[in-house]
């Protein structure tokens, strides 16, 4: 087990040393009664998810763990290396998959795993997207398991959330502890909507100079609301549901109370199958109809573009690596996680064998549901998996069960280890790819636990890329 | 501006104003039901009041007697009630919800922050063990939302169309809240033959009725200022309805609504500009002699009506997709 802030011998680690002493000459219960106080604020601000399942209108907070996780700033700088190039590949590998696709020719990713998958949108096919940028905004997964040792657990290139959070926390732990930001050098994240914004005025068609952006939102009852209209407020676009807009002469346009005004870049945080229902799903009532006609015509910007769910899906996420030598000619700076695809017959064999000792997960499965964790799992889930996985070997993958880091977290009994992963959000505009250093950082909150989703009772934390 | 962006932000304003309005009203038809030997006045009030949102016929259904009570039971904590504060302040927030990218930080705070501690005062048990500190948290809650309002909001359109929500609703609860009153006066005085105006039992029972009118509309002290005199009906009804100054008074209610639809106009307001601004001017150059002459409750039918057509065509020209 590796823990980021102790050794084994029970000593703090350099970069925490200044939280250590900061908590240290703090009264025993200081951080206790903070964390009520965060609570309470967090609720008043109305930073909240819901739960598909909970009663609808039903708003939970996130827990808030109050302890930071401390990334030194020299690991930072291979992390945003590694990141960039990764999200490089993944969005020339968009760009060829629905173009010449030229890796499919090169026989480095099998054709049928990429043109039978059910994220492969052929919609797509011919369509140019501005400068090629499909996935302008990425939620890249990460995990460290050894000293300056991550690995790439999964890419989100459809609608990653979070960032809030992560701008959030930051918020809160500055109002929290104002005096322990003036004692390390951490660097800031406030930016990220700037960032953004830039990002997403630089995809508008036909290079626009002051295009109208939007933030597209399933509504309130959302369980990602409270981050669409924080984005939408920060960036100061407005925030519209599918009923605003309507597509006139393939351009399209949101009802004002001014009449109608045209709408060229539209962040969507609504999936592919719901944005229109002229094409993808007919009953979607939070979609717009005729969006595609629009996007075809190249008279609007989405951002991320349509299909790119093929590129983050599980079972590309193995050629990840290859991508990276093909498109880049470079050798991939993070490491991905060894997987086997079950579909292959060797591999399900080896699965099969060995599945008290590996993590299974659905090709699309997501927020941590319908996976295995086996040395965690009884006798009658893993046997309930291997009944799955032979009706549906396609459907899998498995992974060496990785041992993610652990960080002190609060939790009842005072701070114990929790394991944590990571959520750096990658932007990618013509000018280039840009982040903010650190990203969101989840705690799995049950002792033991692996799974850190918000929606299975994970909780986050701030985190800080600090100045060695 | 998106139309249900203003849709919204309108009927947050409404509703929150909405909140305010029903706190005032109940809490004087409770004290006055502390009033010795005016139980049945009271009483005869709080139903009063329950016409006034035309609530009567559901409320007789669920609770039977008109109490105090069951009044605060069904205009406060009760969730099938439209009108209840319960319902105004729940709607009040979920409007402000879908917009709050739209609205200041401290203005959505607030609304989120008095709904949740109206939860938790119901949970307490306030409304029904103290109605009287409750009735004023609910008002100050409102005072405090628009204070918020005005003191941080930019005054481009969204601020525009809260005004015209709050002014609206003012307007249109002022009218009923004077209709309501000065019916109860008259049957009261009818039914106790006491109609000589010279009976010392006249002058004191229309004393109590008319200050409690001024003071749930905060407006007791202005009337001592503006009239320095004993108080009557005539007026109350001038100061309510006619007084450009007066906070609450239909006429500067009024005249806000034709100040912020200027600032909002488009090509199709006009007419709705036009009606507001007639409205506004009447209300300016009318005297109380002529609304007599009409009789007050009649012409108090029509302006309320008048209210309403000017909100139906605010919806169609600025707020409907």
């Amino acid at each position: 087990m590796f823990d980021e802030m102790l050794l084994e011998n029970g000593t703090v680690r350099p970069h925490y040393e200044g939280f250590e002493r900061w908590k240290t000459a703090r009264n025993s219960g200081f951080l206790e009664g903070k964390k009520a106080e965060a609570d309470h604020l967090f609720r008043q601000v109305g930073i909240t998810f819901s739960v598909y399942g909970d009663d609808v209108g039903t708003e939970r907070l996130i827990p808030f763990d109050l302890v930071p996780r401390i990334i030194p700033a020299s690991q930072w700088a291979r992390l945003e290396k590694g990141l960039t190039q990764r999200v490089q590949a993944l969005n020339l590998f968009l760009k060829d998959v629905y173009g010449r696709g030229d890796i499919l020719r090169a026989g480095i990713i099998p054709a049928n795993r990429v043109l039978s998958n059910a994220q492969f949108r052929k919609e797509m096919l011919e369509l140019d997207v501005p400068a090629g940028i499909y996935a302008m905004i990425a939620g890249i997964d990460l995990v460290c398991v050894g000293e300056n040792e991550w690995y790439v657990l999964e890419d989100n290139l459809r609608v990653p959330s979070g960032v809030s959070y992560m701008l959030e926390n930051r918020k809160m732990m500055m109002r929290l502890f104002p005096d322990l930001f003036g004692a390390h050098r951490i660097a800031p994240v406030a930016h990220y909507p700037d960032l953004l914004l830039e990002t997403l005025r630089q995809g508008a068609p036909d290079s626009l100079e002051d295009p109208m952006v939007v933030v597209l939102t399933p509504g309130l009852y959302n369980s990602a609301y409270f981050e669409h209209a924080f984005l939408a407020q920060q960036m100061g676009v407005e925030l519209v549901e599918g009923r605003d807009l309507m597509v006139e002469d393939d351009t399209v346009y949101m009802h004002t109370t001014h009449g109608k005004k045209r709408v060229d870049v539209i962040y969507r945080r609504i999936d592919d199958d719901y944005l229109d229902p002229e094409v993808f799903n007919k009953d979607s009532m939070l979609g717009v109809p005729g969006l595609m006609r629009a996007y075809r015509a190249g008279r609007v910007t989405l951002a991320n573009a349509i299909g790119t769910g093929v590129a983050d899906d599980k079972s590309i996420y193995p050629y990840v690596p290859d991508m990276i030598r093909f498109y880049l000619g470079q050798e991939p700076i993070l490491n991905n996680v060894p997987t086997h695809i079950c579909s292959e017959t060797d591999s399900l064999k080896y699965v099969l064998d060995n599945l008290d000792k590996l993590v299974v997960k659905e090709v699309h499965g997501a927020g941590g549901y319908g996976m295995l964790i086996g040395p965690a799992a009884s006798r009658a889930e893993i046997e309930d998996f291997r009944a799955k996985l032979k009706a549906h070997p396609d459907a899998y993958i498995a992974q060496p069960t990785l041992s993610l880091s652990t960080c002190p977290t609060m939790v009842e009994k005072g701070i114990a280890p929790r394991h944590i992963d990571l959520r750096p959000f990658v932007l990618t505009s013509p000018s280039g790819v840009r982040m903010v250093p650190g990203g969101l950082t989840r705690v799995a909150l049950k002792e033991g636990s692996l799974v850190v989703n918000s929606s299975q009772g994970g909780g986050t934390k701030d985190t800080w890329v600090a100045a060695d | 501006m998106l139309s249900r962006t203003a849709d919204c932000l309108y009927w947050m304003a409404r509703y929150t104003e909405r909140a305010e309005n029903t706190a005032r009203l109940i809490d004087i038809g409770l004290q006055q039901s502390l009033l010795p030997g005016q139980q049945r006045e009271a009483e005869a009030s709080l139903a009063g009041m329950l016409g006034l949102a035309e609530l009567l016929p559901v409320y007789r259904k669920k609770f039977g007697d008109v109490n105090p009570e069951s009044v605060i039971r069904f205009m406060v904590l009760d969730e099938e009630n439209p009108s209840s504060i319960w319902s105004s302040l729940h709607n009040a927030r979920e409007n402000a919800r879908a917009v709050r990218g739209q609205i200041t930080t401290g203005l959505w705070e607030t609304s989120n922050a008095t709904w949740l501690e109206f939860l938790k005062l119901c949970d307490e048990g306030l409304p029904l063990a103290e109605p009287g500190k409750f009735f004023e948290w609910v008002q100050l809650r409102s005072h405090l939302s628009r204070g918020i309002t005005i003191g941080t909001m930019i005054k481009d359109e969204a601020f525009r169309f809260i005004r015209l929500g709050t002014f609206l609703e003012r307007a249109d609860s002022t009218a009923r809240m004077i209709d309501v009153r000065f019916h109860e006066i008259e049957t009261q005085d009818a039914q106790a033959e006491l109609l000589d105006p010279d009976d010392p039992e006249f002058a004191v029972r229309e004393f109590y009725h008319w200050e409690a009118v001024l003071r749930s509309l905060s407006a007791f002290e202005a009337y001592r200022k503006v009239y320095r005199d004993t108080i009557s009906g005539a007026r109350v009804a001038e100061l309510l309805i006619l007084n450009p100054d007066m906070p609450r008074s239909i006429a500067s209610c009024m005249n806000e609504v034709v100040a912020n639809l200027q600032l909002v106009g488009n090509g199709n307001s006009e007419e709705t500009r036009r009606r507001a601004g007639k409205l506004a001017a009447t209300l300016r150059y009318l005297t109380l002699d002529e609304i007599a002459e009409h009789g007050l409750h009649d012409w108090l039918t029509t302006l309320l009506a008048d209210i309403d057509d000017l909100g139906g065509r605010m919806r169609q020209d600025f707020l409907v997709l």
